[in-house]
């Protein structure tokens, strides 16, 4: 998935109010399908579905145990989404251009010291 | 100087663990490696967001040696340090070193590869960020270099407070 196709998926999964739900749910710890599925009136295959959804966006994982197979939150999309690449972006491009202005520094430097040794 | 939409940063996350940065700068290879491997220079420039200055920086540059930053916040005083351990040196080529930052952001070591080619011209700085987990990859980004991470879990919280309440 391109960092693009994931941000669809992201907003996608997030714009459904059950799966919303079962953030929430997931937000105060792991669980399980049938512990999801408890407070919604819908069959543990309905609730799959939205958790294939909500795994495709990368905001849940599944757990090793073989048997439960706990779902856990993952954050990282959602940071994706509040746009962090971006934040950091801005930071890496503001130390850059400082870089840019002491290259023009040392590059006059190196010149002047130049002009000096010809003369 | 005119803006160059060229000589803005590009980032990527070609797995799940790194972040690759690539910026062109107008500039031969060893003035470009020296302002990233003299401490008078590297303090020139790697600050981070407003407010910040570096009052240490520490660079041992061979196979082996530490490196060591500081960063101080202007406003309030408080300040976070990295250290790393250099694994290889390519003069105007290639660094390879650790980086461990003093909150633990990066999950326990991030292993940092620098690259400076040159390219039309220009002097081309890649630098690939690999970390110790997915998890590692996206706290330390988020939290170590932005408040990005809080930002994205106040807005999870604000949706799901929201979900809640309906």
């Amino acid at each position: 998935m391109t960092p693009a196709e994931r941000l669809d998926a992201t907003f996608a999964a997030l714009a459904d109010p059950t799966r919303r739900a079962i953030l929430a749910r997931l937000a105060s710890g792991e669980a399980s399908v049938s512990e999801l599925a408890e407070p919604f009136a819908m069959s543990q295959p309905a609730i799959s579905k939205h958790l294939k959804v909500l795994e495709r966006a990368g905001l849940i994982v599944s757990g090793r145990d073989a048997q439960r197979r706990p779902r856990k939150i993952d954050a990282a999309p959602l940071a994706e989404a509040a746009g962090w690449i971006e934040r950091y972006r801005e930071i890496w491009e503001a130390n850059y251009q400082r870089l840019d202005a002491l290259l023009d520094e040392m590059k006059r430097a190196g010149a002047g010291k130049k002009r000096k040794t010809k003369e | 100087m005119t803006a160059n939409p060229e000589s803005k940063i590009k980032v990527s996350t070609p797995s799940d663990r790194e972040v690759v940065t690539e910026r062109a700068f107008d500039a031969p290879r060893t003035l470009v490696f020296d302002a990233h491997t003299k401490p008078d220079l590297v303090k020139r420039w790697l600050l981070g967001p407003p407010g910040w200055s570096m009052p240490v920086c520490e660079i041992d540059l061979r196979v082996g040696g530490k490196l060591r930053y500081v960063w101080q916040n202007d406003a309030d005083g408080t300040s976070f340090g990295m250290t790393g351990v250099y694994k290889e040196i390519v003069a105007a080529e290639r660094i390879v070193h650790t980086e461990f930052f003093s909150d633990n952001w990066t999950g326990g070591e991030a292993l940092i590869t620098t690259v400076f080619a040159k390219k039309a011209g220009k002097t081309t700085v890649t630098i690939t960020m690999l970390f110790a987990s997915k998890e590692a990859r996206d706290g330390a980004v988020a939290t170590g270099m932005t408040d990005g991470m809080e930002s994205s879990y106040r807005m999870l919280e604000d949706v799901l407070r929201s979900t809640a309440a309906a």
